[in-house]
Formats: C-alpha cells, sequence, structure tokens
C-alpha cells in the first residue's frame, strides 16, 4: 500500500490495517531477531580482527617507549611526561601480579579439573586423628571466576596503556603538550562525566550481579549437587541433556515436563484471566456516567500496596481447613464447615485455587496500567462510530476492544515473561503442593523458577541442573522480550509515517 | 426514545455499581479480616469460628513489642533491624539508581546503547539464580549472618532498575543543558544546580520504592540470616511465625505484626501512586 493510499483509509480502516499489520509482522519479526543476532556475531568477530590488527600496527610504528609499554604498563606515558597516569597504569600490573601470585593462580590452576584431592583424615605418632583438607571445587570455581573477571579488566587497561602511549607519542611528534591533573581531574567533572557517575554502579553491579552470574553458568556445566558437594566436575551438557531425557522416562526429564507443561498453562491462563478481567473493570470505572472514580481505584490499589508477602501468607491461613474461607461457606452450608482442603491433595483444586488468588493479585495491576490507556484513546473514533449510527456494543467491539488489544500488547508479552517467574504466589501460597512421589524436588503446583529455588535450598539440592533451569528460563525471556521490542520499534515507525 | 435510553443507562449504571461494590468487598475483606483479628480478644490462637471477632483487645499488639529477655520472637529488635537497612541501602539505590538513569539519559557517550543493553539481558535472568553465588560470596568476605550483607544485597542491583527514571529525565527538554553549557557550567553542575531540583518527584518516587523493598523481602534474608533470629528483618519474623512452630502462640501476634508492617507502607505507596501510574503506562505506550 502506497502512502496515498493509506492517506485516504478512514480511520477505521486505517486502524485495521495497522492492526492486521502487526500480527502479520510477528513471522517476520522472528526473522528478524535471528538476523540481527547473526550480524552481531559477525560484528563482534570482525571487531576483535580489528583490535589485533590495531595491535599489530601500533607495535611496528610505536617507538622504544610504545613498544616497551606492551610489556611494562605505563613506560609510555612516564616518558612523554604523563607521570602520574603512568604510575597508576604501572602500580595496576604490579597489583595484578601480586595478586596472581599470592592468591589468584594457586586457585586458578585447578579451574579445569575443580580440584582432584579428597580430605582424608591422618594419624600423627601419639594416634591422634587430624583432617587433611582436601580441595573445594566451589571455592576454586568461584576465585576462577573472580580471577576471569580481574583478567578480562586488566586486560582493558593493558589495551588502554598502549593506546595512551601511542597517543602520546603522537601528541609529542605535532608537539602537543599533555594534559596536567588538574586539567584530567577537571575533564571527569565535564566531558567524562559518565565515567564519574557510571563508576559506583557498575562496579557494584559487576561484583554482586554479574560475577556471581558466570559463576552460575559455569555451574550449570558441572555436576555440582548433594552427592557431589565438595569435589565436583565438569560434565558438559549432562544436565541439559538430563532435562529433555525424555526417551529413558528419567525422574528429571518427567519433572521438567511436567512442571515447563504447568509453567505455560500458569503463564498462559494468569495472563489472560487478569488481562480479561482487568479489563472489563477498568472499563466499568472509567465509564461515563460513574462517579468516585478516584476511590474505586484506590481501594483496588490497595492490594497492591500491602506487602505481598503478608497478603500472600494471610490468603494461606485463611483457605486452610479451619480458615476464613471454609468459615464463610459453613454460612449457606447450615453452620456445618465443609472442609475444603484448598491446598490439599487434589492437584487441580489447588492448581485453579491458586490461579483465582492469581487473579486477586494480578487484577488492580492491569486496573492501573489500563485506566491511563483508556483515556487515551482519540475521541474522533467514537464520533465518527457514532455519526455512522454504531451501538455501544459495536463501538466497542470494534473500537475500544482491538485499540486496547494493539496498544497492550507488547505490555501483554512483559506480564507472560512476569507469570513465567511469579515466584511469590506460588511459593508463598501453596509452597509447591501437593507434592508427589513422580518429581524430582518439585510439587505439582511448582513453577519453574520455584523448582530452581527447591533445587538450589530445599531437599533435594542439584545446583548444576538449578542452573541449567534458570539458563532456560532466561532462553524463553529474552526471546519474547527481545520480540517485542524489535516489533514495536517496527510500529514506532509505522505510526510516524501515518 | 430518549427516556427509555436514559432508562437503560441508569440501569446499566446501578448494575455497575452493584459489581463494583461487589468487587470491592472481596478485594478489601481480607484486609479488613486482617485488622480485625489482630484485635480479637477471644477464641484460640488460629482456631476460631466466626468471622468477625466477639471481643476486642490491644493486647495482641502489645503483646507483639513488649518483649521480656532472651525471647525467640522478637519483634520491635526486627523492625528496628529493618529499618537501619532499608535506610542504608535506600541512600545508595538511590545515589546509584538516579546516577545510572541520569547518564543513559542526557550523556552521550559511545557505550551508551551498549551498557542499556548489557542492562536489559542482566534483567532477563531470574533473581534466584545467583542466590547461590550472592551467598558464598558474601561468606567469603565473612559477611554472611549481619545486616551489612542484606545493605549489599538490596542495593548492589539498583543500578539495573533506571528505567522509570530514565523515562522522567528524557522529559526534560535538552534546552537547559545547552543554556546552562553556554553559560559556563559542566556537566556536574549541570546535574546538581539544574536537573535535579526540577526532578524532585522522581526523586522522592525512587527513594520511597528503594526504602520499601527491604521490608518485603524474605528469600533472600533468609538465606543470608539462617538461624541467627537477633538479625532477622521483619518479613522473616513474619513469615516464621506461620509456621507450624509458632503458629498455635503467635498466630494473633503475626497478624498485629502484619498490620504493623502493612499500614506504613500502604500509605507510603499511596502517596506515590501517581508517579506509578505514569510510569506503567508510559512504559505501555512505549513498548
Amino acid at each position: 500500500m502506497t502512502y496515498v493510499e493509506y492517506k485516504q483509509l478512514t480511520p477505521f480502516q486505517k486502524f485495521a490495517y495497522n492492526f492486521k499489520k502487526f500480527f502479520t509482522n510477528i513471522p517476520s519479526a522472528f526473522g528478524r531477531f535471528f538476523s540481527a543476532c547473526g550480524r552481531g556475531i559477525v560484528k563482534f568477530f570482525t571487531g576483535i580482527g580489528k583490535g589485533f590488527a590495531n595491535y599489530g600496527s601500533t607495535f611496528v610504528k610505536g617507538d622504544w617507549a610504545t613498544k616497551l609499554s606492551y610489556l611494562i604498563f605505563g613506560v609510555g606515558d612516564i616518558h612523554k611526561g604523563k607521570t602520574y597516569k603512568g604510575i597508576l597504569f604501572f602500580l595496576t600490573e604490579v597489583l595484578y601480579f601480586c595478586y596472581m601470585i599470592f592468591f589468584g593462580w594457586h586457585w586458578f590452576k585447578d579451574f579445569f579439573t575443580l580440584g582432584t584431592r579428597e580430605t582424608y583424615t591422618v594419624y600423627d605418632d601419639m594416634g591422634f586423628p587430624s583432617q587433611v583438607p582436601g580441595d573445594n571445587s566451589m571455592l576454586i570455581l568461584l576465585y576462577s571466576t573472580l580471577t576471569l573477571v580481574i583478567t578480562a579488566i586488566v586486560f582493558v587497561i593493558y589495551i588502554q596503556n598502549i593506546k595512551d602511549a601511542y597517543r602520546h607519542q603522537v601528541m609529542r611528534a605535532n608537539g602537543e603538550k599533555p594534559t596536567t591533573l588538574k586539567e584530567d581531574a577537571l575533564e571527569f567533572l565535564d566531558g567524562k562525566y559518565h565515567i564519574t557517575l557510571l563508576s559506583f554502579p557498575v562496579l557494584m553491579i559487576s561484583v554482586f550481579n554479574i560475577l556471581p552470574l558466570i559463576f552460575m553458568i559455569l555451574i550449570a556445566f558441572t555436576n555440582y549437587s548433594k552427592q557431589h558437594y565438595v569435589l565436583f566436575d565438569w560434565v558438559g551438557l549432562q544436565n541439559f541433556g538430563d532435562l529433555f531425557d525424555v526417551i529413558n522416562n528419567s525422574k528429571k526429564a518427567t519433572t521438567f515436563i511436567g512442571v515447563a507443561g504447568w509453567t505455560l498453562i500458569w503463564a498462559v491462563v494468569a495472563t489472560f484471566s487478569n488481562y480479561i478481567l482487568g479489563m472489563i473493570v477498568a472499563l466499568m470505572i472509567n465509564k461515563k456516567g460513574i462517579k468516585l472514580k478516584s476511590l474505586w481505584r484506590t481501594l483496588f490499589v490497595i492490594t497492591i500496596a500491602v506487602p505481598q508477602f503478608v497478603s500472600l501468607l494471610l490468603m494461606n491461613q485463611m483457605l486452610q481447613e479451619n480458615g476464613a474461607v471454609n468459615i464463610l461457606l459453613s454460612y449457606f452450608n447450615g453452620g456445618v464447615n465443609p472442609g475444603i482442603r484448598f491446598l490439599g491433595d487434589d492437584v487441580w483444586v489447588a492448581r485453579i485455587t491458586v490461579m483465582i488468588v492469581n487473579c486477586w493479585v494480578g487484577i488492580p495491576y492491569t486496573i492501573l496500567s489500563m485506566s491511563g490507556i483508556l483515556m487515551n484513546i482519540p475521541e474522533d473514533l467514537y464520533e465518527s462510530a457514532r455519526i455512522d449510527g454504531a451501538s455501544p456494543v459495536k463501538t466497542f467491539t470494534a473500537i475500544t476492544l482491538p485499540y486496547m488489544i494493539f496498544v497492550t500488547t507488547p505490555q501483554l508479552i512483559t506480564q507472560f515473561v512476569g507469570n513465567i517467574n511469579n515466584f511469590n504466589v506460588i511459593f508463598l501460597l501453596s509452597g509447591g503442593g501437593p507434592t508427589t512421589k513422580e518429581y524430582f524436588g518439585a510439587g505439582k503446583t511448582d513453577i519453574l523458577v520455584t523448582w530452581l529455588y527447591n533445587l538450589s535450598m530445599g531437599n533435594e539440592q542439584d545446583y548444576g541442573l538449578a542452573s541449567a533451569i534458570g539458563i532456560l528460563v532466561f532462553i524463553i525471556c529474552a526471546t519474547l522480550s527481545l520480540i517485542v521490542y524489535n516489533n514495536s520499534k517496527s510500529m514506532k515507525d509505522e505510526e510516524a509515517f501515518s | 426514545m430518549i427516556q427509555s435510553y436514559k432508562l437503560r443507562r441508569t440501569v446499566a449504571n446501578i448494575l455497575i455499581y452493584a459489581i463494583l461494590i461487589v468487587m470491592c468487598l472481596i478485594w478489601i475483606s481480607p484486609f479488613v479480616y486482617l485488622v480485625l483479628h489482630s484485635l480479637r480478644a477471644d477464641g484460640g490462637n488460629v482456631t476460631y469460628n466466626h468471622l468477625i471477632p466477639r471481643e476486642y483487645t490491644l493486647d495482641n499488639y502489645i503483646a507483639l513489642f513488649n518483649v521480656k529477655g532472651a525471647a525467640s520472637i522478637n519483634f520491635p529488635r526486627w523492625f528496628l533491624n529493618t529499618l537501619g537497612v532499608a535506610a542504608c541501602s535506600c541512600v545508595i539505590s538511590t545515589i546509584s539508581q538516579l546516577a545510572v538513569a541520569y547518564t543513559l539519559s542526557r550523556l552521550r557517550f559511545g557505550a551508551r546503547k551498549k551498557l542499556m543493553n548489557v542492562g536489559m539481558i542482566l534483567g532477563m535472568f531470574p533473581g534466584f539464580m545467583t542466590m547461590i553465588a550472592m551467598y558464598y560470596l558474601l561468606d567469603a568476605m565473612h559477611l554472611t549472618r549481619t545486616l551489612i550483607a542484606l545493605v549489599i544485597c538490596y542495593s548492589c542491583g539498583a543500578g539495573l532498575g533506571f528505567q522509570i527514571s530514565k523515562g522522567f529525565f528524557d522529559t526534560i527538554p535538552r534546552a537547559l543543558d545547552e543554556a546552562a553549557t553556554i553559560d559556563g557550567a559542566n556537566k556536574n553542575q549541570i546535574f546538581w544546580k539544574i536537573i535535579l531540583p526540577m526532578s524532585k518527584p522522581i526523586v522522592v518516587y525512587t527513594v520511597l520504592t528503594t526504602f520499601i523493598g527491604p521490608w518485603c523481602d524474605f528469600i533472600l534474608a533468609k538465606i543470608i540470616m539462617g538461624d541467627v533470629r537477633d538479625n532477622y528483618t521483619v518479613a522473616i519474623g513474619l513469615q516464621i511465625m506461620t509456621t507450624p512452630e509458632f503458629m498455635q502462640g503467635y498466630f494473633k501476634q503475626f497478624l498485629a505484626g502484619s498490620v504493623c508492617v502493612a499500614v506504613p507502607i500502604t500509605i507510603l505507596f499511596l502517596r506515590m501512586q501517581k508517579f506509578y501510574v505514569e510510569g506503567v503506562t508510559a512504559g505501555g505506550v512505549k513498548g
């Protein structure tokens, strides 16, 4: 369709066109996503190639001080008169080698075997036993990861040191003088202000987010579990293989298929029930002629405001055999407590209870976000519908509903991802129960993330498997999110041309 | 014709009011139940056969805060622990979150897009995956079972939650920065003297959200604290009160404690609801 044709459409047709286009775009969005991944990988490797080329050519072009900087950090800078920076570079190298000699290498040398010596007992001359400590694979892996991260940082500083040395060489050749310490300090408040602001948060995130994450990703390729608590080994893709080993009907594979299936049902039902019911309530609150709009909204928002662990622990108590819900039901049952065990042994009763309570938790969030969007629907759409004589029902199904779905589709997928990760509701409400012997460390209402938690903290500790599940959950969430991200970008372009 | 239309509308509105009232009752009744039963005087701790208590008292609250000797349930102490942790982590988180948001929103440098993508990818890993590693890391620093560990845990990832405040900074016109630059201000001065005073709402929002966090989490806190009851936060404390070991003796105190935690947080949350609506809808429209 050309631009002129598009412009001649009525608002209805324009809308229908955009709407259709959004959904027909989804397959191509998948395609674009993978091709973008491919291009990213290619770009990464050409970048590395270019880096090597620069590395070599700088060495050829550099003078003796620059060449020496390839071995000893900061020589080039000191030689060109940038003393303080050169000394800092040099100190980095000294500290790094101290770290490696006194700490890092001791742990890193075992990185590929993860330790082989077991702890054993020896008896001294008097016959007293004493323990000779063996290797601890977990510590080896943790400190090796730390060493790897530090090495990566030092490598970046090393490259910076070479670049800086060469830059100063060129500056001297052009007759310029290096900047002083004071000028550099002021530069950190102006041109390089982003470094000043980001240094602290990035440090925190690298140490407490990225380092543990690398560690756990590595754990996924080991057999770290209750059986191999002190000494464990690399096992390659065994953990992933266990999860998909359906042919041999192994317990782990059965659990994975069962839990993943329930996670999918849970995420779909939870997302759509919240979405549809929340939308209906939001429409009711925002209907013309309904008074006290902000009061209604506030009453629902209180559910969000109360901490989830309070409301869910309370719900858990209320759903017990002698809890408030059963007492309420007894009023309709002639004063006899029906004693329904909502979170008991019946799998589907427990599952449906969890889903209903999740509606109670989730609908207010939908109401909050929908209210804002409902007010933004362009008034002229309604006006032209009224002139054409459309009934209120028709207006709703032809304008309000498609518009809402169109605007909130990205949000719907974000919520879907959120529900895959919805730990609190399951954990606090049912705790994963009813338990079953068929599953490996999981109950019938456990979803992937609560299973992950059980495998790390529960009775059946299998850290390797837990990390493998974490990686799978990440892959699912990342793919979904990236597709949404790509799609909404194309959606924005679309609107730009209308 | 007109009259019947009006009549239809009135009937529809009454119906909607009825539905809304019923739904609000369903949504609010658990909290009414919570408050009423935290004031209950009669009946056993857990078993009670009426929805609405017959006799009321403040004893549950008094018992909760009146701790004698080395009791296993020490709510005042937990409350102070949580307050301290929340205050410290609030300061650190707010600084790092606003710094990241401001940098990514208003400063232009080479790695900006890449950093944003890395931030997005890090946020997609399930949070529980790193729990064990985090525990051993803190253990290696000899920090487990201390409150400092909790402060670190709650504030380390704050820089990744920059989206909402970044959205706010994005809306401030760039002409302001340019005018200030022409007048000779450097970027540091622009941040402190121009942008920050204009951004009071988002500062308040960030302070409140980061302050509330430690009150609501108990999973991470429980792993780090293990069985050192003196260093528990209110969330773990209330959770162990519902375990079979304590349930019989402490259920009413659990309800009272829940009220003590929920009321201040609810008030804080309702105050910042306005920002929340804006944040959510902005995210919804942009995707």
